[in-house]
């Protein structure tokens, strides 16, 4: 048998990914138990640390839109069958991207001037470090699983000899640039909240998650509705196909990587524009491979894609608090629990899928004789 | 001038030294890819092994214990993705990059249960570690003019360790060329249907691959911290199983070929930390990151196509599945 | 030969090499071989035929242990056994020539036929063990390759000698076949079959998987049909004749013609000139390709696949560059400085049929309303600039599906959950519709059920009537004949020879084919006389 087992739709979708994180956060109970704690009460913290406590769920939604981005970034570029591991280093690239317009412009250009301006740089950014991977691939057949992995290491290295060089602010020790003047603020959401005479607690959720859901909205357009999308998709299931059709593979292999390097290149804004005000050193902090497995439990679609990163962004939220209130764990444990989601639900994909299959099959066939035999 | 030989040879031998993780995951990335199986998981099955080895020496006070477990952990992960790949045909690049995110999860974690030290080990002490071998005569043969050093720093004093990662070299160029396994290692990776319909298993062969590249990169985690350096420290392996990866790649698959890139990696890292604040003539301080990110540059350049071509085995990530 | 095993016997029946017993198979939905039964007497040649999707395959690969039958018994030799995988057959002498070989392209020969039965740790030893083996073997059977030859710079026969020679170093008795004839010229199967009969002769007893009917007579000693997933029939090749196969293949008479008017070819829609196309690697797929296509006209382009059919349509059709040469459209020139590109050859006129619908024809995870519009999802045919309305989409297949009978009619079922004939009338749909000036065809009938090969192929004359210039691309030498109105014959990059309707005969095709005849300046007669 070559394709795994057949299962409904709604199964595939839904329920395939709710046993992949359930499995994880089994396992990751398992070993919460081994180093001596109660995994029942550590789950309990998560979930008060991400969505009870006054200002957690602006955290935990504060998280998710650097998800929503790096997620959609993969998930677009897997729509033309590309693997972009490279979110970090164009999300880096993106910091970078907004750094250097509101470092330039920020005493000049008004606010809604700039901050779009800042947008499209970090997009810009991001977009060509997505592109130049997408050309190898395209026209000298470079895997681009490892220029990915390359380019992320080498953003890196870009970043720190800028940061700690000529990009530093004067007369400071650590490597970032200086602050950027209020009109390349985003503005919290608290404060919108509140100048609307509504009462939320202080979080560092700020504007760009409207951009982020805004961003959700126009993929989806752009692959289930577009011509480009359609060229797009009919890339990534069929080179062949797309080639006999006239479309111009290579070209749209660079379109989709600058698309995607766009995308997470945008995760920047939360973290640059809206929170730290000023471009600071691993402000990626791992967000991009996050964005992978988003994208994966998301199954490469927006609506996905939006709930797998309220699930990560609660995730990481709730680890925040549970390093607050556990000695012994710490936020690694949420990169436990990720890496254990992105193993359930991308290399072990197929392992739930028979059980599943058999049992659905059992509940759901009504019992008769002579059912299977082709007619 | 004789100072400045003294230098380079250090340098050397900070070389091969620096060089001896990437040699022995360089050598697993070869076993693993040329059976087909994409493995990007070299980081963290080094990292777990480091971590794994670290902890054992610290318990047992002995470092050859410490090794034992650290092969025995990467082992296992290279049977975890094994299982992801082959059994399960999941997808291979997935698979290795969530062992790597699982890996800097876990040492941590279990290390601050253990050792409550925010995830190290405790500082290994000398007995605890794979201890430096002075080979006959080294000071004597020492003080001979310009060649003598060559024995005295560059041969004599390096651990075990680094001398089996240049056996290993040798260990997969003769498995691979010389014997049955290896034929059949290199046919699976190219047309596993060849070997199916030839009545081999190959989801066996493909394991016992990663069975051993399991075994070479459990060594290099052991090296890192129980010979290298003096206990685990979290993320210590710092990207090197990715430098591995692109010195296999480098060497274009072959175990010669990934040999002497390892051997150019290390030789830049070492020039790097050697030049660290140090003033150079005309660029002004030492662009040490920029050297740093050498590696991953070169390798870039070379899949571009400007350096000839790097072919990986024809089969590779492909599950392999029985055509209807 | 038969008297003598049916007195060892001691009854009526001859030994058996081979018996299968209401074997059953399914994959999912699909009942692959449904209550199969075979004898297969020791040392004749026993041939299994059935169309495209009848389970032959499938049955065979159960024999050599790639499958798990579902139900049912195997036994070889008179014992009962089970075959659980590849050495379980190979232990017990059962060895099998794969449609698509099982070569490992970088490897030598030696090491091919080595692999997995080395017979020592070291490949130093196992080598010249080997080597001896094989040097028998070429005496014995003529089966004659250089061990040191990498495999993928030979050509095609002489890897499927290779196929050949792995299956008898490992021991086998009991040879398969599965559709070996496809690459090979008629010469070539001829020289096949020598070998066949050569192994016959020695006591190795030949399954021959085909679907052609020419071959079954030509060779076999027995004959089952598989029709469906079921053995229909058991014959002696001497009782019986292609038209009765044909008739148990198919289930009903068979029309082995289409109707066929003369053509009426009107003014020239294509002219090639000296095309050539030089890959990367230095292989010459096309050498000085002239032709001129006209209006209302068939013209089928014969020959063994792999030498320069794909390569010619791909350059017509845009996908290639040629390295030279020129071929005109219209008033339009394409040529290797103005080159084209499939989408603008698309507005010109030009409609594409692909050869393997898979890969190119459409795609397997689109629904039936996506792949309906591939090559066509730039244009405004879904009238708004970039947007793709999913109702216009819908209605658009839904009036494909109708004109052209293509069962489920579901636009939004998935491209892959169509037959094998209902992807290719989707296919034709689509590139028929656009009223093209030519049609480029290649294989249009391939993997496709009787009932859709003939509407297909009316669909052809039918537009051909209405003024189209079709090029028609196929291996299949019954189709070529009966529709095409000229052929063309293509051998090693070349066009070597050009025969009408009315003179062409399948020898004289098949020395063509071969390279020889027109070049060599071999009249007519003279190859008539010859044979």
């Amino acid at each position: 048998m070559s394709a795994p087992p057949a299962l409904p739709r709604w199964a595939d979708v839904g329920l395939i990914p709710l046993i992949n994180v359930l499995a994880a956060l089994i396992v990751s109970g398992v070993v919460v138990t081994i180093i001596g704690e109660n995994p029942f009460e550590a789950m309990m913290v998560m979930i008060k640390g991400a969505f009870v406590y006054k200002g957690s769920l602006g955290y935990t939604l504060y998280y998710a839109t650097n998800f929503i981005f790096t997620g959609l970034a993969v998930a677009v570029a897997f729509h033309a069958m590309l693997f972009n591991i490279g979110g970090e280093g164009q999300a880096y690239l993106g910091g970078l991207g907004a750094g250097l317009v509101c470092l330039m412009f920020d005493s000049m250009l008004p606010a809604l001037v700039l901050i779009p301006l800042a947008i499209m740089a970090s997009a810009g950014f991001g977009a060509i470090w997505g592109a130049i991977p997408g050309y190898l691939q395209a026209k000298r057949g470079s895997h681009i699983v490892i220029t990915t992995i390359m380019f992320n290491f080498l953003a890196a290295s870009i970043m720190v000899w800028l940061l700690a060089g000529r990009l530093k602010a004067p007369g400071q020790m650590s490597p970032e640039t200086r602050s950027f003047s209020p009109n390349a603020e985003l503005p919290f959401i608290h404060d919108i909240a509140n100048a609307l005479g509504m009462e939320m607690a202080r979080s560092p959720l700020n504007l760009s998650f409207v951009v982020a859901l805004l961003a959700c909205v126009g993929v989806w357009i752009l692959i289930w509705r577009s011509r480009l999308g359609y060229a797009i998709r009919a890339t990534g299931h069929s080179a062949g196909a797309a080639q006999y059709a006239g479309i111009p593979v290579s070209t749209i292999i660079i379109i989709t990587m600058a698309i995607s390097g766009g995308l997470a290149g945008m995760m920047a804004i939360n973290e640059i524009l809206g929170v730290q005000h000023r471009t600071i050193l691993g402000f990626t902090s791992g967000y991009g491979f996050t964005g992978i497995a988003v994208a994966l439990m998301g199954r490469n679609h927006p609506v996905g894609i939006v709930l797998a990163s309220l699930l990560f962004g609660a995730l990481y939220q709730g680890g925040a608090e549970l390093d607050f209130e556990f000695s012994t764990i710490t936020r690694e444990m949420v990169l436990l629990i990720q890496g254990l989601i992105i193993l359930f639900s991308g290399g072990l994909a197929y392992m739930f899928n028979r059980p599943l299959a058999h049992f659905l099959g059992f509940l759901l066939t009504p019992r008769h004789a002579g059912g299977g035999r082709r007619g | 001038m004789a100072d400045l030989w003294l230098q380079f040879l250090l340098t050397i031998d900070a070389t091969l030294r620096v060089a001896t993780p990437l040699i022995l995951c360089a050598m697993a990335g070869i076993f693993s890819e040329k059976s087909g199986i994409i493995d990007i998981s070299l980081e963290g099955k080094m990292l777990m092994s480091a971590f794994a080895a670290a902890a054992v020496a610290t318990l047992t006070s002995s470092a050859l214990a410490g090794l034992v477990t650290a092969i025995g952990v990467s082992v296992l992960l290279g049977l975890l993705h094994g299982l992801a790949s082959i059994t399960l045909r999941g997808n291979q690049v997935i698979s290795g990059l969530a062992i790597n995110i699982l890996a800097s999860g876990l040492t941590v974690t279990i290390g601050i249960a253990m050792f409550k030290q925010g995830g190290q080990t405790p500082n290994l002490s000398r007995a605890e570690r794979f201890r430096p071998i002075e080979l006959p005569f080294a000071e004597q043969i020492g003080n001979l003019p310009l060649i003598g050093p060559i024995y005295r720093e560059v041969i004599s004093g390096h651990n075990i360790l680094v001398w089996v990662a240049l056996a290993a070299v040798l260990f997969t160029a003769f498995i691979l060329t010389r014997t049955r396994f290896g034929l059949r290692l290199r046919a699976v990776g190219e047309k596993p249907e060849a070997l199916d319909s030839a009545g081999v298993s190959v989801a066996k062969t493909r394991y016992l691959a990663l069975i051993v590249a399991g075994v070479l990169c459990g060594m290099a985690g052991a090296y890192l911290s129980t010979a290298h350096g003096s206990g685990f420290v979290r993320e210590m392996t710092a990207g090197k199983g990715y430098i591995a990866l692109a010195a296999m790649i480098f060497g274009k698959w072959q175990p010669r070929g990934a040999l002497l890139a390892c051997l150019l990696f290390g030789f830049l890292e070492a020039v790097a930390s050697r030049l660290q604040g140090v003033d150079v003539p005309l660029i002004g301080e030492a662009p040490v990151d920029l050297i740093l990110a050498l590696p991953y540059l070169l390798t870039v350049i070379l899949l571009a196509g400007f350096v000839g071509k790097a072919m990986p085995p024809r089969a590779i990530g492909e599950p392999y599945v029985k055509e209807r | 030969m038969t008297d003598a095993s049916q007195m060892a016997n001691g009854g009526s029946t001859s030994p058996l090499a081979i018996e299968l017993s209401a074997i059953n198979k399914s994959f999912g939905d699909v009942h692959a071989n449904r209550d199969v039964n075979l004898k297969v007497v020791s040392g004749h040649i026993h041939g299994i035929i059935g169309e495209n999707g009848a389970g032959k395959s499938t049955l065979v690969s159960i024999l050599y242990g790639f499958y798990a039958a579902d139900g049912g018994l195997i036994s070889v030799n008179g014992q009962i056994t089970t075959i659980r995988n590849s050495a379980d057959a190979i232990g017990k002498g059962i060895g099998m020539v794969h449609q698509h070989f099982m070569l490992v392209p970088n490897f030598t020969v030696l090491e091919n036929v080595m692999l997995g039965h080395e017979g020592s740790l070291s490949i130093e030893a196992s080598a010249q063990k080997a080597r001896n083996v094989l040097n028998k073997l070429s005496e014995d059977f003529g089966l004659t390759v250089d061990s040191d030859m990498i495999v993928e710079n030979l050509p095609v026969g002489l890897q499927q000698r290779v196929e050949i020679l792995k299956a008898l170093f490992r021991g086998a008795e009991i040879l398969i076949l599965d559709e070996p004839t496809g690459v090979l010229t008629p010469q070539e199967t001829e020289q096949l079959f020598d070998i066949l009969r050569a192994l016959r002769e020695q006591g190795v007893t030949i399954l021959l998987i085909t679907h052609k009917l020419k071959e079954i007579m030509a060779i076999t000693d027995d004959v089952s049909v598989m029709r469906d997933g079921e053995m229909v029939a058991h014959l002696k090749t001497a009782q019986t004749s292609p038209a009765e196969l044909a008739e148990l293949m198919v289930g009903r008479k068979v029309l082995l013609e289409v109707d066929h008017t003369p053509a009426k070819p009107g003014v020239p829609v294509l002219q090639a000139e000296n095309l050539c196309l030089t890959t990367a690697n230095g292989i010459d797929h096309l050498k000085d390709i002239s032709l001129t296509l006209r209006e209302g006209e068939i013209v089928g382009v014969a020959g063994v696949s792999g030498n320069g059919q794909s390569e010619l349509l791909d350059v017509l059709s845009g996908i290639t560059t040629p390295t030279s040469g020129s071929f005109r459209v219209g008033t339009n020139e394409i040529t290797t400085q103005r080159p084209s590109d499939p989408a603008q050859l698309r507005r010109l006129g030009v409609a594409h049929v692909p050869e393997d619908r898979h890969k190119c024809g459409i795609i397997l995870p689109f629904s039936a309303a996506e792949s309906m519009i591939l090559g066509y999802s730039g244009t405004d045919e879904q009238n708004q600039g970039w947007w793709l309305s999913p109702s216009a989409l819908e209605q658009n297949c839904a009036d494909r599906m109708h004109g052209f009978d293509i069962r489920p009619p579901l636009p939004s079922l998935a491209s892959a959950n169509f037959s094998g004939g209902n992807q290719q009338k989707i296919v034709l749909a689509r590139e028929i519709s656009t009223q093209p000036k030519l049609l480029l065809v290649g294989q249009p009938t391939r993997g496709v059920d009787i009932g859709a090969i003939e509407f297909i192929h009316k669909q052809l004359i039918a537009l051909r009537n209405e003024g189209c210039a079709i090029l028609l691309v196929s291996v299949e030498l019954d189709e070529i004949m009966s529709l095409s109105d000229r052929i063309l014959v293509m051998n090693n990059g070349q066009m070597v020879g050009e025969l009408a309707r009315e003179e062409a005969d399948e020898q004289q095709l098949g020395l063509m084919m071969a390279g020889i005849g027109a070049e060599d300046g071999i009249t007519t007669s003279q190859m008539r006389a010859g044979s």
